[in-house]
């Protein structure tokens, strides 16, 4: 039971009864629209709801606050059908509903409109906006009326200006949003799901999707809201919900509580991680790396950043904001990126990851997906960890095996790998040890500056000590270490310095007694407020 | 504010938009052309009925069996069997449309019905098993070719003598059958087929299969529409091919040949094999470039040897040009999904 959770229907608020349904907002009486109760789902071993009750009600915008991991997009995929709660019982307008996929959702007028499209990229706006139930009969489609329902879907998101017959993928990524949000209105719904539908939209759309809501919300719509900018919240919503390590904290009505308050309630977690102490520094470390106004699309804006040699400097800021594309960028993947970057006082501009890992600029990168990116699932531990550094251990045209060999069980001591056969397949170890085959290849390559991509996700408490333990080992040796981190834990107990990143830029650098949990998500939500000070 | 945009101007633009997107048909319908005026222009007899007719028959088999392949393309598939029910029905053809004129009837629907349930179970198998497409249609295919050789040990068989020849002749002494036949096929299976909520899932499920699922896309019953179409019109191409040789073969060489050359016509005919994108009348246009080859090499007087030779060079220039967007990637970890 979520400790600080609330007695069950406090989301749609203190009722007043209140008969006039314009131009207030339209409360309904009786039961919520919407019920989630009880709801806890699993992920193998982890549980990313723990026993949550939520509810919402019609003519109401419902924000759904919390830190990465907290839990809302677990609750969203819930609703949406897109996830089945391991324990709990979902209820609309009090009766008792189970949804199997996203089509029995949708039947009951429950639609989302998701972060990550989803648009078909190869089928005309007009085939993505009557995706699911296009006008005609017999099972075929009216072309016509459908580009007719296309226009005028377009033209309420203010869009009269995309051409219903152009593909999707031709289209910039803030119309496509438009068009998914065009693409939800024309199913009707009754509960409107919105999850970070705006991070992608120019002022004058999001406006419009204000506009929009509003009429929405007037016309008795249930409407859950999911964002990271708090003035929007302050701008739509009457009611919130906080969660937090899965559990559903509090609900209370807008301006009930201060942003500072609304802050509190997103952190208050117990810390379990012990971190190697942090060096003490009078001066600062020569710079390994130094990055100057970098850019990349519309992903990355103006980022300059310095990591010292022996430092550790965090990335943080919530998922998305162009972390993981300043890694990419750094390490030779992306193309078309400007800026300066200097190895060592040196400019380098590796085009590739093999040029990044040369001698000459020293980079490695523990990627985000092991699984995909990481390693070759069906190849042995052995061949894993000398993967990237395979040119180091050759005698002639062929591999030296003894002495690669010899460098390998090396490694497999050092981290401390728990493997009963190396020539065995790696994908038969744990998620734990799958991440230490990963960092294991790249230390390997003896690299001077090491960019990690939230290396402890999906990890146990014990291996997380141990990278914990390796990274300030190799930073105390000297290794520049670029750490993404999506746990703000992480960023207070393991960083010298972070750097917290918002809509691609960096939004405020923390340094030494500054690095508190207040002032990451503070800097993540993008307010300027100084919280416990 | 909604404006219906039916004026002269963003008519126009409808149609450069259509172009630029069936640039890849666009592209084979000119190519045949012009191959095929180049045909015509140095043949004896220039474009003489027997001509067409002789050039429709072979064209269209081929162009039948690439229909069906472009199906399980569309939805990010692959179908190795689709030659081998091509082989199998014209095997049961041979065996029963003869006789009276209803047991000809019959006899059509019987081929039709066995050509749609190989494509059935393809599809169930893909769809229900969750087995890949390539391997379960590889599979598959050895089995067809098992039942065709079990109907027809040895060449041979018969087919309605009557029937044969109106299908392989022409209709006024003009256009010739098969082309009616294809056109007849496009017309009552593809373009109702294409505009169905079924033929769009199968479009949308190649384009990003969980963007479909997201959207509450029956990804299924699309998929299993998809192989079992493709099942029914290797089945028409069967039906065909007896009435082009009145006898049936279980012949391997016959079904893997085209069943390469299906996924050969698909490609020049502009549908990506990604899935999403494209469609089976561009696969019709692949089909004749790859046959009018043939025909070229044999007016010019260059052996029949070079024929795979030139059907290699026009595959890669066709896929070279799908490729271009390579150039465009700004992040190279996208070239590898």
């Amino acid at each position: 039971m979520g400790s600080a959770a609330p007695p069950f229907p406090t989301a749609v608020g203190p009722m007043n009864e209140r008969q006039s349904p314009l131009p207030e907002p339209l409360v309904s009486h009786g039961l919520p629209f919407w019920q989630m109760q009880g709801i806890s789902k699993r992920y193998g071993g982890v549980l990313a709801l723990d026993d949550v009750d939520f509810a919402c009600g019609r003519g109401s915008i419902h924000a759904v606050l919390g830190e990465n991991g907290a839990g809302k997009s677990t609750l969203i995929k819930i609703a949406a059908g897109v996830v089945t709660p391991t324990t709990g019982r979902l209820l609309l307008e009090g009766r008792e509903v189970a949804f199997a996929g996203p089509q029995d959702a949708q039947a009951e007028g429950i639609v989302c409109i998701f972060q990550e499209l989803s648009l078909l990229p190869d089928l005309s706006v007009a085939d993505n906006i009557c995706m699911t139930a296009p006008p005609g009969r017999f099972g075929f489609i009216d072309h016509r009326a459908q580009r007719r329902r296309a226009e005028a879907l377009l033209a309420r998101v203010g869009c009269a200006d995309v051409n219903p017959l152009e593909l999707v993928r031709n289209l910039p990524l803030s119309r496509r949003q438009m068009v998914e949000i065009a693409k939800a209105l024309g199913r009707r719904p009754r509960l409107l799901i919105l999850d970070e539908a705006t991070s992608a939209l120019t002022a004058a759309d999001v406006d419009k999707v204000y506009g929009i809501l509003r009429e929405l919300r007037r016309d008795g719509l249930a409407i859950l809201y999911i964002s990271h900018r708090m003035h929007e919240i302050e701008q739509l919503a009457d009611t919130c919900s906080v969660f937090r390590n899965g559990r559903h904290i509090e609900t209370f009505q807008k301006g009930a509580k201060s942003d500072n308050e609304i802050v509190r309630l997103m952190i208050g977690r117990e810390y379990t991680q012990v971190y190697p102490p942090k060096p003490q520094r009078s001066v600062a470390p020569a710079p390994a790396l130094a990055v100057r106004n970098l850019s990349w699309g519309s992903r990355l804006n103006d980022v300059s950043l310095t990591v010292g040699k022996g430092e550790i400097v965090g990335l943080g800021g919530l998922d998305g904001q162009g972390q993981r594309e300043l890694l990419l960028a750094l390490f030779g993947v992306l193309r078309g990126v400007s800026g300066s970057i200097e190895v060592d006082g040196r400019p380098a501009r590796p085009r590739s990851p093999g040029a990044a890992k040369s001698p000459r600029i020293g980079m490695a990168l523990i990627p985000e997906d092991r699984k995909s990116e990481g390693l070759l699932l069906p190849m042995s531990v052995r061949d894993n960890i000398s993967m990237a550094s395979i040119g180091k251990f050759t005698r002639g045209l062929f591999i030296d095996r003894a002495r690669q060999d010899a460098r390998i069980d090396e490694m497999i001591r050092r981290l401390a790998i728990k493997v009963g056969d190396a020539d065995s397949p790696v994908a038969t170890l744990s998620g734990g040890n799958q991440q230490k085959v990963v960092i294991a290849k790249w230390l390997m390559t003896e690299a001077r500056i090491v960019l990690l991509n939230d290396p402890t996700r999906g990890i146990d408490v014990g291996t997380k000590q141990e990278i914990y333990q390796l990274l300030r080992g190799l930073a105390d040796a000297g290794t520049a270490i670029l750490f993404y981190t999506t746990d703000y834990d992480e960023l207070v107990g393991c960083c010298d310095r972070v750097s917290i990143m918002y809509a691609g830029g960096i939004k405020r650098e923390l340094a030494g007694a500054e690095i508190t949990e207040e002032n990451i998500i503070a800097s993540a939500l993008n307010l300027d407020l100084q919280v416990g000070a | 504010m909604s404006a219906p945009s039916s004026t002269p101007s963003s008519t126009l633009a409808d149609w450069k938009l259509r172009a630029s997107q069936g640039q890849g048909l666009l592209i084979a319908v000119a190519v045949f052309l012009a191959m095929f005026t180049l045909y015509i222009s140095n043949h004896p007899a220039g474009l003489t009925v027997p001509v067409a007719t002789t050039a429709a028959n072979k064209a269209v088999l081929l162009a039948l069996v690439a229909m069906a392949q472009t199906l399980p393309v569309l939805t990010g598939g692959l179908d190795l069997s689709v030659g081998m029910v091509f082989v199998m029905t014209n095997s049961l053809a041979s065996t029963i449309v003869s006789g009276e004129p209803w047991q000809v009837a019959l006899g059509i629907v019987g081929v039709l019905l066995a050509g749609a349930a190989a494509g059935f179970v393809n599809g169930a198998i893909v769809v229900y098993g969750r087995l890949q497409p390539i391997i379960t249609t590889l599979a598959t295919g050895a089995v067809y070719y098992g039942v065709a050789l079990l109907l027809r040990p040895v060449p041979g068989g018969d087919v309605d003598p009557d029937l044969a020849d109106f299908m392989t002749y022409t209709v006024f002494e003009v256009v010739p059958t098969s082309l009616v036949l294809l056109l007849a096929v496009v017309v009552l299976v593809w373009l109702p087929f294409r505009n169905s909520v079924i033929g769009r899932g199968c479009y949308a499920v190649g384009s990003s299969e969980g963007a479909a699922y997201m959207s509450g896309v029956a990804i299924g019953r699309s998929r299993l529409a998809a192989y079992t179409l493709a099942g029914l019109l290797a089945g028409v191409a069967g039906l065909m091919l007896t009435f082009v040789t009145f006898s049936g073969e279980a012949s391997a060489p016959i079904g893997g040949t085209y069943t390469l050359n299906s996924i050969a016509a698909v490609v020049i005919g502009g549908t990506s094999l990604y899935g999403g994108a494209g469609g089976a009348i561009g696969s019709i246009f692949g089909a004749f470039i790859l046959r009018t080859i043939d025909d070229l090499l044999f007016v010019f007087d260059l052996p029949p040897l070079w024929q795979p030779l030139f059907q290699g060079v026009v595959l890669l220039g066709a896929v070279s040009l799908g490729a271009a967007r390579v150039f465009r990637v700004k992040n190279r970890l996208e070239l590898f999904n």
